[in-house]
């Protein structure tokens, strides 16, 4: 019995929501007395012994560069022989683009029950119970897990990541890996950008900045946050910004510590996309706008005054500190 | 060529939500039940152009639920799809349903099943995960381009921080999200043609449930908006640094 976490990589190295996924890992490991080991699939540069720091006790690697893409085929098998091998009862992914490809999968093999999209420790005190978030955001289900293997997929930026002191033992875990029948032709990241699910914050924009000529304040504010930007579907959809900004039920879903939202009214289906925001402020001349209602903090204003007044509040409070 | 669309109803995007029973079920009081938007815009919108490329190309649709679920696949079939199969089953178990996906699948033996990226209601992304682990098949996830040479997919997806172009032959198992296709809306002689064409019920097949939903809780309402002056910018700035620690 243990609790098996999956540390997601991507050019080499270990993305920051696995360090979520580990923190999270070790405390259901302690909540059940029991301990916790990572699983690395494919080649990467980081240091594998330093995760010992999150508290685990064992980094099993299974080193085929093979791996070094995500095929869910691939990776379903060789998890599950990883879980089968270390005899694992708990495993957890991050409910991220990897996770969703492969934690699913991974249950179907293992014949486990799976709850995706969790966001707090599971409720062992009678039985296995996880808690995640449905209807995009709007509510929570408590989710009971039946089978003895249970697969959790947590989602980003819901568990503070913990760091203490520790190495953990690596090894090598020797796994069969087929050939991919799937063949990466290209890669195309968006670089000198923050990727908007990954982002700390996020800037958005909506109807309110009247045309795509306008976007400058939005994307001064940004750079000054190094912050992700982002926009509505109407600005999507009229071709203003790429439509893979488009934040909202139908689109992007983000859980960024900050959310900026400038001149975007707030219909409902744009709240279901960032209505996990931790902290959420709204620019709007519009005093009626639904926004506000979801919002903590807010200006009715005109956000061609307020947003580079704010752009340079903040530059002035970052060259103070 | 043969299209497998798994389709499934969800509450309006605008719907109201509240729970009945003591928080263990969804209140249906006022609701109105769609096509799930990714199954719908994306997925079925997809197949249906491909069938109007390839006219040797069959559409045909699964769902996995009660008879509620029938107005949901009619609309989907007066959208494009030529025949449907409902599994008489409710249950929340992603585990559960796609095991009768699957089942239908095996069958059907399809070279092509498409589902949305999740549904809106229970945002499980997990149906097309395990669909294709069941039937064996490769899974690309997150489409936002679909195309077809032959045998041959070329798929676009999305990965963290941006995208790759995967190349992989059929049969596989495909989730879409935006991108892949626009929304259309039924005409009136789709709407009529749906009527006639064929709705197969069938029975599940036996599967032990694996998850349970034991209750539903609504978020904590927001304590109240924070409003700060338009000309007292610094006082925003002051608020998410000190209070809210956001920057």
């Amino acid at each position: 019995m243990s609790v098996l976490i999956f540390v997601d990589q991507t050019e080499n190295h270990i993305k920051k929501g696995a360090y979520e996924a580990l923190t999270y890992g070790v405390q259901v490991a302690k909540q059940l007395g029991t301990t916790a080991e990572a699983l690395v699939l494919g080649t990467v540069n980081d240091d594998l012994a330093s995760l010992g720091k999150y508290g685990v006790t064992k980094v099993h690697q299974v080193a085929n560069e093979t791996l070094n893409h995500v095929d869910a085929q691939l990776y379903a098998k060789v998890i599950a022989e990883a879980v089968t091998a270390s005899g694992a009862n708990v495993v957890v992914f991050s409910h991220n683009q990897t996770g969703k490809a492969v934690a699913a999968r991974v249950a179907a093999r293992l014949k486990a029950g799976v709850v995706t999209g969790a966001c707090a420790l599971p409720d062992t005190s009678n039985g296995f119970v996880v808690r995640k978030t449905v209807f995009s955001g709007k509510a929570f289900a408590n989710v009971s897990i039946h089978s003895a293997i249970k697969v959790i997929s947590l989602n980003p930026n819901s568990y503070q990541t913990v760091a203490g002191e520790g190495t953990a033992e690596v090894v090598a875990l020797n796994v069969a890996v087929d050939a991919s029948k799937v063949k990466i032709t290209a890669v195309n990241k968006v670089s000198g950008e923050v990727p908007l699910t990954e982002a700390d914050i996020v800037v958005s924009g909506g109807r309110g900045l009247k045309g795509p000529e306008n976007w400058g304040v939005l994307l001064d504010l940004a750079k000054e946050l190094h912050a992700a930007t982002a926009c509505s579907r109407p600005v999507g959809d009229a071709h203003w910004r790429p439509h893979h900004e488009h934040v909202g039920q139908t689109g992007v879903q983000v859980a960024p510590n900050l959310y900026i939202a400038l001149g975007i009214s707030g219909a409902i289906q744009h709240l279901a996309g960032v209505n996990r925001s931790k902290v959420i402020v709204v620019i709007n001349k519009d005093p009626e706008a639904p926004f506000f209602k979801a919002a903590d903090y807010g200006i009715v204003g005109d956000l061609f005054e307020v947003v580079p007044k704010l752009t340079e509040e903040i530059r002035k409070m970052k060259a103070s500190a | 060529m043969k299209i497998l669309v798994c389709i499934s109803k969800t509450p309006d995007t605008t719907s109201k939500i509240a729970f009945t029973d003591g928080n263990t079920k969804f209140d249906e009081t006022g609701v109105q039940w769609i096509i799930n938007p990714y199954d719908e815009w994306y997925s079925l919108v997809r197949a249906i152009e491909l069938k109007e490329k390839d006219a040797s190309v069959t559409i045909h649709l699964v769902t996995v639920g009660g008879p509620d679920c029938d107005p949901v696949i009619r609309k989907a079939l007066a959208l494009g799809g030529d025949e449907a199969i409902r599994v008489n089953a409710d249950n929340t178990d992603s585990y559960f349903i796609a095991a009768q996906i699957a089942e239908v699948a095996k069958k059907g033996a399809y070279d092509l099943i498409f589902t949305g990226k999740e549904a809106i209601d229970y945002n499980g992304s997990s149906i097309g995960g395990m669909v294709a682990e069941l039937v064996d098949a490769p899974y690309i996830s997150l489409a936002t381009l679909f195309e077809l040479n032959g045998t041959t997919a070329t798929i676009t997806r999305e990965i963290e921080g941006g995208e790759e172009v995967a190349e992989v032959s059929l049969p596989v198992v495909v989730s879409c999200q935006k991108g892949v296709a626009e929304q259309r809306i039924p005409n009136m002689r789709g709407i009529m043609a749906a009527r006639t064409k064929p709705l197969q019920v069938v029975e599940p097949i036996a599967v032990e449930a694996l998850t349970s939903v034991v209750s539903f809780e609504l978020p904590p309402a927001k304590a109240g908006v924070k409003l700060v002056d338009a000309d007292n910018v610094a006082e925003l700035v002051r608020l998410l640094h000190e209070e809210a620690k956001a920057i």
